[in-house]
Formats: structure tokens, C-alpha cells, sequence
């Protein structure tokens, strides 16, 4: 995006008009930002007040305590989704199956998308017709299924059974995702290339993997993102200690009656919130960037 | 002529054309396609097979005919659901798409730190639908939440109690999926609207015309087609809520936020009734090719135009 | 160095017919330019001797192997690309030897061949930039540099030049020409500039509507143009076509040309390949080209019509000149010093030895 050509629509406003147009959308935009930031504001800021204080004072209010007491019971001792070791088990479970699921439905789809754009066969496109369809497919629709195939397999109630769904699934996506892409590089590179006596694997390896890391970081993004927060599989198909983390934090809103420990649930749910936070903080500017390149065509 | 004709489509021509192609590409796609093949086709086949079934508890392959739709369409509690489905998606699809590009328009007028601002209304999509919920459910509360706050600072009669109430607890579910996915929609529009030849916009401010109309005469026309890919996204996902009512509301006070997806995990696996289940979901199935297909059989038709 | 012949070549996409029974025998060491207008199937034929497009029907043999089933990689050949294509992600050295290191050529034979090209372009500073650092003109040097590289049999060039601006242009054009001169290598190159034709080639195929139109040295192709296609796509500005028809005056044949109001024209016959085909009567178009077209009295000329100048445009070296002759437009190439004004009375003094005659139903050459 060059910023050179830009216009500038308030310019012909002139003069201090124009300086209050300025003005103005900034402070129509700082209103929105504060209402956007405030759930952020009220689980960063209640995982450090103790109880008494959220009790007397509410959960919106200005902090009059302060601990990191919460942050650690929530991490190895906190009781929730059945038992009581905290929420560390379910985030290491959340890893352990978006970490392989991201990178191999990332390496499944870059392959994909290269082949079905820069080696195209007869059917081709619909293969990519029907590989685009699965991105629109909804869970409902397959959960009976798969819970019978992975009954089949034997992976009820694992992670790898989680870790199979999400590639499966995430495949439609990153397919999508890196065939709009690589339509994108020149054809007349990968000639050159078969030219110079490269051939499938030397062109992917030497000449499209190298031009791909934009896209690849839409994809992992997407792909993490995703299947970090997934919960409809997540809690259909693990239970118990083999949960995902969103599976085991829908619990906070279904305990009923008990009283809420408001400070410790916000820490849980920060942390629980904190990976795909944290990959979009560092990403985000790539994933708007390639996700208007690739995926929106 | 001493070779064969283009187009002979003789078993040998076929099969020497089959020859030349390279093997490699298919039998490194092969793996993906028949994957994708199995759950695109076969496990939605599937599904719709067990919504005519049988089926109870578990599966049973055995026809029973469209008893289950009849059911699904009888019962009071599906009325809700898909009421609520329309009532939802129709204010978050407008909600968000219009926000999105209030926003877009607003940080389109040169802001000053523009990647900041961007951030701020984007986070939100990071973040999964249960600690969205979760944390919304929290500031709607009207014993810890808004009212609390507001009733605190001295307003005693103030009242915001729509979570707790079955007529305007939809509208808590409103809000928060607009603020999930505005800024999504804000981001998709950005880019839209830095794409629009910037000669237009300096032709139409030497003619003469003031800002709203330069967005509403030049601008937005352009970007017509990105509004419509913005609206089909956000109805697909607002068909497919799901995590966000179950934490934000459960689906309650009682069943009023109940929603098309919610009650197929229901039926299938609270109820145990599978074959109903399996219907709704075909259900949620035919309600995203109703509004899938047109945009796909125009998105195609705008295509082969240009 | 190799021969190429291509033969009864055609090239069908779905139900469309791209090229039709292409024929051409390229000597070894020859320099053949394959021009047309956009859309005439000329890439497509360049790819096809690539082996980057198949073959429908017809064969392609480079030297005395027939190719039409071989891969790109194994034809021997090495080809320039209009977008230059250099791997955006590799410096030039890498860009250069990627080919060699696909062969697994050993690498003191790679370094060899890369020191060998790199001083024959002088492109050594830049081994080590990527191809964004490059101005166009590098970037199109080291598209060579990796053509060059290889050695090939047979080189193919994709409108190389078409990319950079008419200055470098020109310079690239002549450092192509020097560059042939050198190696003597056999050479197609594709392109939709007639001057760039005309400059380099040692014979030029113009094509249109996927046939070859004709296939000879350029000064044939220029002087003698099969038909009308040709003479009007090759020459800036283009060749005038006058509608004439033939007669007999006073025992010899010859064209008349109408003109404005008075009685036509009558101009002895230019150059015709078959007498038997003048039959007085027949309708003809004459083409001329605007630099055979003088202002009289000019010595030699055989001709004068009257025209009105309607505009006049100086290029520098010439100037043009518009004039209206018997309804018709005719363009001149006049020497700047005699030039007339707009809307002079001039007379105009053909040349028919330099003219050509096409028959004007067929538009062929007579």
C-alpha cells in the first residue's frame, strides 16, 4: 500500500475547518477505540483485584487492589471443567493440537494451492471448486460423522483426533488462501524455471516457497487463530483432561449458581485469549495485508 | 494431412495426451482432494442420510422418511431458534458491515497512527467466541456490569437488564458479535476503499464536490462488490453462531437466545435424538446455500463479464 | 548451433483454433523474428517451441531431433521473457546458475560459465544484488546473462525489449544484434515492434490471425509484402493504400487513379510478379509508401497528382504530411525543408518502380 498516493479528502475543507474536521474524526474514533477496549480493560484489570473489592465496587470500576495472587491459582490449582489443576493442562492441550494442525494444513495447502495454480490439470478447477467448498461447510453438519469415524479410528477423545478434524477441515482454507496467492506469482517465472530444467519439487522449494512467507503468515495466522478458539469439536469430541482450553472454559459460563471468582476468571480467560492475542499483535499487519490479497477474490 | 487432427478424440489421442501430463501434481493432491472429498461430500451425504434415519440415540441406517423435519418444523422451541437466527443476523450482518465502514471511512481521512487505530478495532477477531461471551456476559450482568457501574455513580433508577430478559437478551448477542466482527469488516473495507483510483477522487474534488457526497456518489459505487462479499461473510458466520450464545447467554433466560446451531448440538447430544438433530443441521446446511449460491453464481457472472 | 523446422504446426485451445499449418525452416545460426499485433498466435508459437505449450498437431525437430514429445528442460534451448522473470528471491549469480545447479553441472564448471557471461554482459557488479535492486536495463541483461549461460542450441526471446523505455530500448536492441553477431547462435524472437523486426532480424515471419502471412529476409518483407496485412503492419507510418484499377493507354498497361474532380491519373505499372494477371479493368489498390512520395518536380518521377496538404507534422529528421488525394488520405515523408504548408496546393510525384499492386478482393500482392 503506498502511502505517496493518498488522498486527502478533508484538504480542500482548508484552513482551521479543516483542522476540525481533523479533530473530530480523531475524537469519533477515540470514542469507538475506548468502548472497543473496554472487555479487554475489564479482564486485564480484574485479574489483579481481589474479591472483596469486585464485590463492593463491581466489575467495572477503578481498580482498588492489587495482586498477582489470581495468576497463579489459575494456572495450576484453579477447578474448572471437572478438575482441579488449572487451566495449564487444557492451555498445553490447546498447543499440542493447534501447533501440529496450523503447520500441517499450512504445508498441505501451499502444496495444494501451487499445484492448482501453476500446474493445472484437466479438473483442476474443480477440484479447487470443491476444495473451496469446504470452507462454507458447517460443523453441525459433520459432527455425527466424525465422531463415528473417530470412533473408527480410535481417536475419541484425543488430541490427535483434533489434530486430524482441524487439518481436514483447515485445508479448505489454506488451499483458498495460497492458490488465490500463487495466481498471483508470473507464470512466465515457473517457465523460466522449466526451462532452466527445474522441475515440480526444485520450482516449489526454490522459487514459490521463497516468495510465499506473506502469505504463509495470512495462513498461520488464520489456521492458529482458528483452531485455538474452535470449540464445537473441542467440546464434542474431548472430554476431561483432554480438552481444549475453550472447551474447558465454557464452564465459567455454565457453573450456575456458585459464586463467580471474577479475578480469577479473568485471568483464566486472558491467558486463554493471550496466544492468538499475541500472534495477531505481532501479524496482524501481514494478515490484513494478505488477507485482502489472497482470500477476498 | 500427415497428423492427426486436432481434436480427434480417439483413445489413442486421449491416451497419449494423458502421457504427456505430469504425474507428480495429482498424486501429491490426491491425499488432500480425497480428504476433502470424504468430508465435503461424503460426510454431509452422510449427515443428510442420518436426518431420514432411524436414528436415535445412536446411529441406524434404516429410512424413516422426513418425520424428522416434520418434527424439527412442529416444535415451538426450532421456532425460536431459527425467529432468533433471522432477528440476529439480520441486525449483526447491518451492524457490523455498517460500522465496519463508518470506521473504514473514519481512519480512511489520514489519522494520525493509523496501525494503532486499525489494531484497536481488529483485536477483537483474535479472540475466540467463549472468552468473548464470557467477558460480555460479565458487563451486561446488571449485578457487576454496566448498571452496577451506572447506578453506582448515583443514577439509582438506571436500568440495563436486557441479558436477564427474554425479550431483549437477543440484542446482548447483537452487540457482541458486532463487536467481534466489525472490525473485520473494517479492515476488508480499508482495503477496499485505498484501491479506488485516487485520479476519481481528485476529479470529483475538482468538480467540486463535498466529502459525504465524493463517499456516497464516487466511492462506495466502486466498492460495491466488496459489500457484497462483506455481507455473504458475515451471514455465513452469522449462521454458524454457535460458542458466542452458549457462553454469553446459554441459549437463556430460558430458551430465548436459542439458536439453529445450539439446538443441534442439543438434539444430538443432550436429547439423543440424532436423526433431528442431523435435520437441523441440514437445516443450517440449506439456510448457507440459499444465501451461498446466488452470491457464488453472481461473484462468477461479474467475473465472466469483465 | 542447430536448424529448427516447423511443420504443418497447429495449436488448438478448447474449440479455438490458435494457429493454423505454420511452416518454417530456420537455418543454423539464422535470426528469425516472428512479428504480429497482439493476439496473433506468435507467443504461442515461441512457447510451443519451448515445450511450455503442447503441440496439437504438426512437428517441431530442433536440429535433426524431433521435440514435439520432449521437455522444455531437455530441448536445449534457453529462452528471455517479456516480464524478464529473474527469481525475485535469488542475487543475479544465483538467477544465473540455477539452471546448471538443476543439471547438478559440478560447481567449479558453474563458476566458470558464470565468470565467462557475467564479463561478456558486464553484469559482474551486480552478481550479488536481487533483481528488485536492478534498473530494467540490468534486470534485462541478466535475463540474458541466464539465456546466455547455458549455451543452448537454440535461443528464444519472448518481446524482451518491450518492457523499458525507447532509449534503452534502442541500446538493448543494438546489444542484442552485437550479442548474435558474436555467438552466431540460432535465434526466434517474438515481437509486435516492426522496427525491431526490421533491425535484427535475417529473415522475419509476420503473422496474423495465427497463419504466417509471410517469411522472408526483412527488405523483401518491406518492399515486397505478401499482401496487404503485411504491408500495412510493417513501415510507420503505415503504407498507402489507393483504390486504382487497371487499363491500357496508348498500348502499354498501366494503373489509373482517380483524383480529386478531374479525370483520373494514369500511372505506369509498378512491378508485378505475372503479367498474365493484368486484364485491364481489374480492380487494384496501390500501395505506396510515404517515403517514395516526393513533391514535384522531382527527378525521376514518373507520376504527379494534385493533392491539398491538410496537416503537416515535423517528427525532426522528416516531416509528415497529410495530404488529400482523390478522397482519400495519403501520409508523405517529406524532407523538412521543402515541406508545404497546411492547406497548400502541392503536387505530388509517385514513384511506381518503389509501388505495389493487390488484387482488391484477395488483398494479395499482384
Amino acid at each position: 500500500m503506498s502511502e505517496a498516493v493518498r488522498h486527502d479528502l478533508l484538504a480542500p475543507a482548508g484552513g482551521w475547518h479543516r483542522r476540525r474536521a481533523r479533530l473530530g474524526v480523531h475524537l469519533v474514533l477515540l470514542a469507538f477505540a475506548l468502548c472497543y477496549l473496554l472487555p479487554l480493560a475489564v479482564v486485564v484489570l480484574n485479574s489483579f483485584r481481589d474479591l472483596g473489592d469486585i464485590g463492593r465496587n463491581g466489575l467495572l470500576a477503578v481498580p482498588r487492589s492489587f495482586s498477582l495472587a489470581h495468576w497463579s491459582v489459575v494456572w495450576n490449582r484453579f477447578c474448572v471443567s471437572g478438575g482441579c489443576a488449572g487451566i495449564a493442562p487444557f492451555f498445553f492441550n490447546s498447543l499440542a493440537m493447534a501447533i501440529p494442525a496450523t503447520a500441517i494444513s499450512t504445508m498441505l495447502g501451499a502444496l495444494n494451492g501451487y499445484i492448482l495454480s501453476k500446474w493445472r490439470f484437466p479438473g483442476s478447477q474443480t477440484v479447487f471448486l470443491l476444495m473451496t467448498l469446504g470452507v462454507f461447510m458447517p460443523g453441525q453438519m459433520v459432527l455425527l460423522p466424525w465422531a463415528i469415524t473417530l470412533g473408527w479410528l480410535g481417536l475419541t477423545n484425543t488430541i490427535a483426533g483434533l489434530v486430524l478434524i482441524h487439518c481436514v477441515q483447515g485445508l479448505s482454507f489454506t488451499t483458498l488462501f495460497c492458490r488465490n496467492y500463487y495466481v498471483g506469482i508470473p507464470d512466465e517465472l515457473i517457465r523460466a524455471a522449466r526451462i532452466d530444467g527445474a522441475g515440480f519439487w526444485r520450482i516449489f522449494l526454490r522459487i514459490v516457497l521463497p516468495l510465499s512467507p506473506p502469505i504463509l503468515i495470512v495462513t498461520v495466522i488464520w489456521q492458529f487463530t482458528g483452531i485455538w478458539n474452535e470449540f464445537l469439536f473441542g467440546v464434542t469430541f474431548s472430554s476431561g483432561a483432554h480438552q481444549p482450553i475453550t472447551a474447558a472454559l465454557i464452564g465459567l459460563a455454565t457453573t450456575g449458581t456458585s459464586v463467580h471468582q471474577y479475578n480469577v476468571e479473568s485471568a483464566a480467560v486472558l491467558i486463554a485469549a493471550l496466544p492468538p492475542l499475541l500472534i495477531y499483535l505481532v501479524g496482524g499487519r501481514y494478515f490484513v495485508r494478505g488477507l485482502t490479497q489472497g482470500a477476498i477474490k | 494431412m500427415p497428423y492427426p487432427q486436432a481434436g480427434s478424440a480417439g483413445p489413442a489421442a486421449i491416451m497419449q495426451r494423458l502421457r504427456r501430463l505430469p504425474l507428480t501434481p495429482p498424486l501429491v493432491l490426491a491425499p488432500s482432494l480425497i480428504a476433502t472429498l470424504v468430508y465435503v461430500v461424503g460426510f454431509a451425504l452422510w449427515s443428510a442420510w442420518m436426518s431420514v434415519s432411524t436414528s436415535t440415540l445412536l446411529p441406524r441406517y434404516g429410512y424413516a422418511g422426513f418425520v424428522h423435519y416434520r418434527a424439527l418444523w412442529s416444535n415451538h422451541r426450532w421456532g425460536i431458534a431459527y425467529t432468533n437466527l433471522f432477528l440476529f443476523g439480520s441486525l449483526y450482518v447491518a451492524g457490523a458491515a455498517l460500522l465496519g465502514l463508518l470506521l473504514a471511512i473514519l481512519i480512511d481521512q489520514r489519522v494520525r497512527a493509523e496501525a494503532l487505530w486499525r489494531t484497536v478495532f481488529l483485536y477483537p477477531l483474535a479472540i475466540s467466541f467463549v472468552v468473548t461471551g464470557t467477558v460480555w456476559r460479565w458487563i451486561f450482568n446488571p449485578t457487576s456490569g454496566v448498571q452496577h457501574l451506572v447506578r453506582s455513580l448515583g443514577w439509582h433508577d438506571f436500568s440495563f437488564d436486557w441479558i436477564v430478559r427474554r425479550d431483549t437478551a437477543i440484542y446482548t448477542v447483537v452487540i457482541t458479535g458486532i463487536w467481534h466482527a466489525s472490525g473485520f469488516a473494517m479492515a476488508l473495507f480499508l482495503a477496499g476503499l485505498r484501491a479506488v483510483d485516487p485520479d476519481l477522487i481528485k476529479a470529483a474534488q475538482i468538480d467540486g464536490a463535498a466529502m459525504p457526497r465524493i463517499y456516497l456518489r464516487i466511492i462506495l459505487p466502486t466498492i460495491r462488490p466488496l459489500f457484497v462479499a462483506v455481507l455473504v461473510i458475515l451471514l455465513q458466520f452469522a449462521i454458524k453462531t454457535f460458542d458466542l450464545v452458549l457462553a454469553l447467554t446459554s441459549g437463556g433466560p430460558g430458551i430465548a437466545t436459542t439458536v439453529p446451531a445450539i439446538y443441534v448440538y442439543d438434539l444430538m447430544f443432550q436429547r439423543g435424538q440424532l436423526a433431528e438433530g442431523a435435520a437441523a443441521a441440514v437445516m443450517i446446511l440449506a439456510a448457507l446455500v440459499v444465501v451461498l449460491v446466488p452470491y457464488g453464481m453472481w461473484a462468477s457472472w461479474r467475473r465472466s463479464r469483465v | 548451433m542447430a536448424s529448427l523446422s516447423i511443420r504443418s504446426l497447429g495449436k488448438r485451445f478448447g474449440p479455438v483454433d490458435v494457429l493454423h499449418d505454420i511452416n518454417l525452416e530456420v537455418e543454423p545460426g539464422e535470426f528469425v523474428v516472428l512479428v504480429g499485433p497482439s493476439g496473433c498466435g506468435k507467443s504461442t508459437l515461441l512457447a510451443m517451441i519451448a515445450g511450455l505449450e503442447s503441440i496439437t498437431t504438426g512437428e517441431i525437430r530442433i536440429g535433426a531431433r524431433r521435440v514435439n514429445e520432449v521437455p522444455p528442460r531437455d530441448r536445449d534451448i534457453a529462452m528471455v521473457f517479456q516480464s524478464y522473470a529473474l527469481y525475485p528471491t535469488m542475487t543475479v549469480r544465483r538467477n544465473i546458475t540455477f539452471g546448471m545447479e538443476s543439471r547438478r553441472v559440478p560447481k567449479a564448471a558453474q563458476a566458470a560459465a558464470l565468470a565467462r557471461v557475467a564479463s561478456l554482459l558486464q553484469i559482474e557488479p551486480l552478481l550479488d544484488r536481487k533483481p528488485a535492486q536492478l534498473s530494467g536495463g540490468q534486470r534485462q541483461r541478466v535475463a540474458m546473462g541466464r539465456a546466455l549461460v547455458r549455451e543452448p542450441a537454440l535461443f528464444l526471446f519472448d518481446e524482451p525489449l518491450s518492457n523499458l523505455d525507447a532509449k534503452l530500448r534502442v541500446e538493448m536492441r543494438t546489444e542484442i544484434k552485437k550479442l548474435h553477431q558474436t555467438l552466431g547462435k540460432t535465434t526466434v524472437y517474438v515481437t509486435h515492434d516492426q522496427v525491431e523486426a526490421m533491425t535484427l532480424a535475417s529473415r522475419i515471419a509476420v503473422m496474423h490471425q495465427g497463419r504466417v502471412q509471410q517469411f522472408d529476409r526483412p527488405r523483401i518483407v518491406y518492399e515486397r509484402p505478401a499482401n496487404m496485412f503485411v504491408a500495412g503492419f510493417m513501415g510507420a507510418p503505415a503504407m498507402n493504400f489507393l483504390p486504382a484499377a487497371l487499363a491500357t493507354v496508348a498500348d502499354r498497361p498501366c494503373v489509373l487513379l482517380p483524383a480529386d474532380g478531374a479525370a483520373p491519373v494514369a500511372l505506369p505499372l509498378p512491378p508485378v510478379a505475372g503479367e498474365a494477371a493484368l486484364v485491364p479493368g481489374r480492380r487494384v489498390i496501390l500501395g505506396i509508401r510515404p517515403e517514395t512520395i516526393g513533391l514535384a518536380p522531382a527527378a525521376g518521377a514518373a507520376a504527379t497528382v494534385e493533392a491539398v496538404a491538410e496537416v503537416v507534422e515535423p517528427t525532426g529528421p522528416d516531416t509528415m504530411v497529410v495530404a488529400r488525394l482523390g478522397g482519400r488520405q495519403v501520409i508523405a515523408r517529406f524532407d523538412p525543408d521543402t515541406a508545404p504548408d497546411p492547406g497548400d496546393r502541392i503536387t505530388l510525384a509517385l514513384d511506381p518502380s518503389r509501388a505495389c499492386l493487390f488484387d482488391a478482393d484477395t488483398h494479395r500482392l499482384i
